[in-house]
């Protein structure tokens, strides 16, 4: 079963637990009372080692935050891109034995191993994600199952790692002089790299880059179409998940002081994964809920189940197992966003700060002169086995024109607008739009030259606002990458991109419902959403399937009035509707469709006055 | 190496690819139905071993006690739902006293059978009786109320379940391996080459157990209501085919080749409470080599990957396990150039 984008409110997958559904209410600043209570933790956080604790408490703080950056990049990896990985553990073993290796056998500097490793986690996962991302997303969890299983045979074989016994004498770390082999003093470096790791990831998901990220988890057509290459955010999500690994692995080699084959095996990647369900998979904060949960619970059960059973064995991954098949069926959202809901109920979440209030506008794209061809199809032809679902269709649309695409249902015009798009490749025939031959071109290639769409089934991210939605369609249009994005060196463009996106929402008459979760609205503000997003990609040619539908008689005036107003601005329009009224007040020119053959076209007066037309809509008489 | 050795190598990698072809199988069928990357299966096969050998010291094996657990579960779970859903309660009933009577029969009747010491055919059929329904409870416990969650949900939630599993083998039957005896003394002798009774019945065993699932897919109905839910469940289930009753049909399937495989494989090596999941893992990466989908595709990758391991355990003892599941990542390479378009499912 196809576990289609469009989301529909209705929809069966929307009640479905989803492991990976994007952070609800991300960017929203929380009210004064949580800041408060996030800064008394901060504060207790840092002057914890110095405080009469004992140090078990401080050895279990130390691995909750190892464990944490592991499982950040989870976070990222599972429960926003909706993929997933079992060999994170083996992520985190290229780590430690990268500078385990170097420092005890060679004498390097602890910092050169960190690099080291970095590096070669960075070579292998780029090799596994080019690999597995390309195929459907159950082959990556596979392959890692596989990778971790040779990776930890390969190590415990290796005369050079130490076999079984690994490698001992790991030095510690030194930070400026600053010896750092006292728990405590780890702590620090420790919990710096783990906030700063999750300091990365919210501002990248706030992002550009994150935007298109999100749309990974179901909306991937939507985000190629509007010019994102969803495969390189795949392995781009993927590296970053790696590369916190290895990052834990480097501060874990450093803090046992020793390495060995066995915390890096399948078993812990799959326990990183338990940490993730349990704290909340697309939370950035249950990363740090569920290492935690995870360290406690576990030391509690080592101890406990052998005595109750009676002999020794790891009999722990009982409950663990158990526990994970319950939290998926009934809290697959985790313990964080509960937490959250709680939270919310006291004191609710204000809503976004608009800081992008006079951020100097998008530069926008030169428009053809009216009445020049802009999109020439000819001969496009669509077959799926047998069916010729479009067969043999040509028309040419001139810039500056509404042109209209009708035909009773299944005459193949979703299937034109897909091919015309790039959704769809065309078995055969010819494209040309702006002078450019398109013809098999991806999706995200076309929409370069200018060209953006909306889909029959709306496509979007449910969890994602109205406001970000809308901006992903302003992709294109901003440069800043994902390492810009962590860094928060993107914000004037991010500004000049929520700009726009505003005023697409204003210009279609959605400025009430910036906030709102996309998911939320209602079909027709939906539609009306889905062209502001293809509107904020500043499009030449616009492609609207069914804009008109799902919308009351009074909207539907406003929308044809906008539309007239565009083509007013020297925009072009192809469009698929079903209402005759709305189509022929608002067309230049018409195409008709029938069983995926082009029966005529004309203005509009010429269609409604054509025999042909009317048999095909009414039938004939016999 | 010299033609003997090649041929003992061969024969070795056919044996052992037999039996991760019946693996492969289970796993591809479980996938096509129900959506599951079925990662407990090789739980199963220790089960199965490992039950046998408690049967054949005279013990009642601990996987009874469980069997009839997971059936009580089962039942008061099905009773739950039925007052939830305010179905008349006599009809409903009805209905969960019959789903539950076979495994609390069959394993009623194993506490009573199992310190009889029954002959080495008893003692198999008796195994496979109290390891086979086990798959379906647990797709009831486990998988149906998420039946329709996505593959990555349901991959997650068999990670947990294999977990679970793998610690109550622990449980069950302690950290030491098993062996247990040959079910054939009889071998054939070609020049140099030695083909053990055993060798025969698994290469026998796995033949016509292929031949079975193939006459139940292509003539039986409930083979064909199979099909049709791995084709398309929503079609299906307004067919009337319930997808929950195809579901628990695929997974008992599963225990069952599962646990055959078990009692198979177990007097050629030493089984222990972990040992299935690599013994699964290979049946899944012969699987992959087939894409999840072809059931002769996985036979053939099957019989590679027996091929491969007996090969490299030859050249390079200690990297068998590394050769044989990296061979996995040029066969994921080539399915990806091969087909590279796929959207989400």
């Amino acid at each position: 079963m196809k576990t289609s984008v469009s989301s529909s409110p209705d929809s069966d997958q929307s009640r479905q637990p989803q492991v990976s559904s994007p952070p609800a209410a991300l960017a929203t600043p929380r009210p004064i009372a949580a800041r408060v209570l996030g800064a008394a933790a901060l504060l207790l956080m840092a002057v914890l080692p110095l405080l009469p604790v004992p140090e078990f408490w401080i050895t279990q703080a130390n691995y909750i935050g190892m464990f944490a950056l592991v499982v950040l990049g989870l976070v990222l990896l599972t429960g926003v891109a909706g993929l997933t990985s079992f060999g994170q553990a083996a992520f985190v073993g290229l780590g430690a034995y990268a500078t385990a290796l170097l420092s005890s056998r060679y004498g390097l500097s602890p910092w050169l191993g960190l690099g080291a490793g970095l590096l070669i986690t960075l070579l292998v996962a780029l090799v596994l994600g080019w690999i597995t991302l390309r195929m459907s997303g159950h082959y990556l969890p596979l392959a890692t199952i596989a990778w971790a299983l040779s990776l930890n045979y390969t190590i415990a074989n290796l005369d050079v790692l130490g076999k079984y016994d690994g490698i001992l004498g790991v030095p510690a770390l030194q930070f400026f002089g600053i010896s750092l082999a006292d728990g405590r003093a780890m702590y620090y470096l420790i919990w710096l790299c783990a906030l700063l790791g999750a300091l990365a990831v919210r501002h990248l998901l706030d992002s550009r880059p994150g935007r298109a990220i999100r749309a990974l988890g179901g909306a991937t057509v939507m985000a190629e179409a509007m010019g994102v290459s969803t495969f390189r955010y795949k392995v781009v999500v993927f590296l970053i998940a790696a590369l916190l690994a290895s990052v834990s692995g480097w501060l874990f080699a450093h803090v046992q002081r020793t390495v060995n084959p066995s915390p890096f095996g399948l078993r812990m990647g799959i326990e990183y994964l338990f940490m993730a369900v349990v704290g909340g998979v697309s939370s950035v904060w249950g990363a740090f809920v569920g290492a935690g949960v995870f360290k406690v619970i576990e030391d509690q059960l080592k101890e406990l189940l052998p005595r109750l059973l009676g002999s020794n064995g790891n009999f722990e991954i009982i409950v663990l197992g158990v526990v994970l098949v319950l939290m998926l069926k009934y809290a697959p959202k985790g313990l964080w966003p509960a937490a959250q809901l709680l939270m919310a109920r006291r004191w609710p979440v204000s809503s976004r700060t608009r800081d992008w209030q006079g951020a100097a506008p998008l530069p926008g794209r030169p428009h053809p002169a009216r009445g020049e061809p802009l999109l020439r199809v000819d001969q496009l032809r669509k077959q799926f086995g047998g069916l010729v679902a479009v067969n043999d269709v040509s028309f040419t649309l001139h810039a500056g024109d509404i042109m209209g695409l009708i035909g009773p249902n299944g005459a193949g015009k979703s299937t034109t607008f897909n091919l015309i798009s790039g959704v769809l490749p065309a078995t055969a025939g010819r494209i040309e739009f702006a002078g450019t031959a398109v013809t098999g071109w991806p999706s995200r290639r076309i929409a370069r030259l200018g060209l953006s769409r909306t889909f029959q089934h709306v496509k979007m991210i449910p969890d994602m606002t109205v406001l970000e939605n809308v901006a992903l369609g302003g992709y294109l249009r901003g440069r800043s990458g994902t390492l810009k994005a962590m860094l928060r060196l993107d914000r004037q463009e991010e500004r000049q991109l929520l700009a726009e996106a505003e005023r697409q929402l204003r210009r279609i008459g959605m400025q009430d419902h910036l906030d709102e979760l996309a998911g939320n609205l209602a079909l027709g503000p939906q539609r009306l959403m889905e062209i502001a997003r293809a509107l904020c990609s500043d499009p030449t040619l616009l492609l609207l399937d069914e804009p008109a539908a799902g919308l009351r008689l009074k909207e539907k005036q406003a929308l044809a009035t906008v539309l007239r107003q565009l083509r007013q601005e020297g925009l072009s329009i192809l469009l698929v509707e079903h209402d005759m009224d709305f189509v022929m007040g608002l067309t230049d020119r018409i195409v008709v469709m029938e069983f995926g053959t082009r029966l005529i076209e004309g203005t509009p007066a010429e269609v409604q006055a054509s025999p042909a037309v009317r048999a095909a809509y009414l039938g004939t008489e016999h | 190496m010299d033609g003997t050795i090649a041929g003992i190598l061969m024969l070795d990698g056919l044996t052992n690819g037999a039996i991760y072809a019946l693996l492969a199988l289970a796993l591809v069928l479980v996938f096509a139905v129900t959506r599951v990357i079925f990662i407990p299966q090789g739980e199963f096969v220790a089960f199965g071993a490992l039950t046998l050998a408690g049967l054949q010291l005279g013990h009642t094996p601990m996987t009874v006690y469980f069997l009839l657990a997971l059936a009580v579960l089962a039942a008061v779970l099905d009773l739950v739902a039925a007052v939830r859903a305010r179905s008349p309660m006599a009809r409903a009933g009805r209905a969960i006293a019959l789903r539950a009577m076979p495994p609390l029969v069959i394993g009623l009747a194993a506490l009573w059978m199992a310190p009889m010491k029954l002959p080495l055919l008893g003692q198999v059929l008796l195994t496979l009786a109290v390891v086979t329904p086990m798959g379906g409870l647990l797709y009831r416990l486990a998988y149906q109320s998420l039946a329709d969650a996505s593959v990555l949900v349901l991959l997650i939630v068999s990670v947990g379940v294999h977990f679970a599993l793998t610690g109550l083998g622990l449980v069950f039957f302690g950290a030491e391996g098993s062996r247990n005896p040959s079910f054939w003394d009889a071998s054939l002798s070609a020049g140099p080459l030695i083909l053990s009774g055993q060798a025969m019945i698994i290469i026998g065993a796995s033949g016509a157990l292929i031949l079975a699932l193939w006459l139940f897919f292509e003539k039986s109905l409930h083979g064909k209501a199979l099909r049709a839910t791995a084709v398309n469940r929503l079609g299906a289930r307004l067919m009337g085919i319930s997808s929950a009753s195809a579901g628990r049909l695929s997974f008992t399937l599963a225990a069952f080749i599962g646990a055959l495989s078990g009692l198979l494989i177990s007097p050629t090596t030493t089984i222990f409470y972990d040992s299935g999941f690599l013994i699964g893992l290979k049946g899944f990466v012969a699987a992959v080599f087939a894409g999840l989908s072809s059931y002769p595709g996985a036979a053939v990758g099957a019989l590679m990957v027996g091929l491969i391991e007996s090969f490299s355990s030859f050249w390079a003892s200690a990297f068998k396990e590394v050769i044989v599941f990296t061979s996995i990542l040029p066969v994921l390479l080539w399915r990806s150039w091969r087909d590279p378009h796929h959207e989400e499912h």
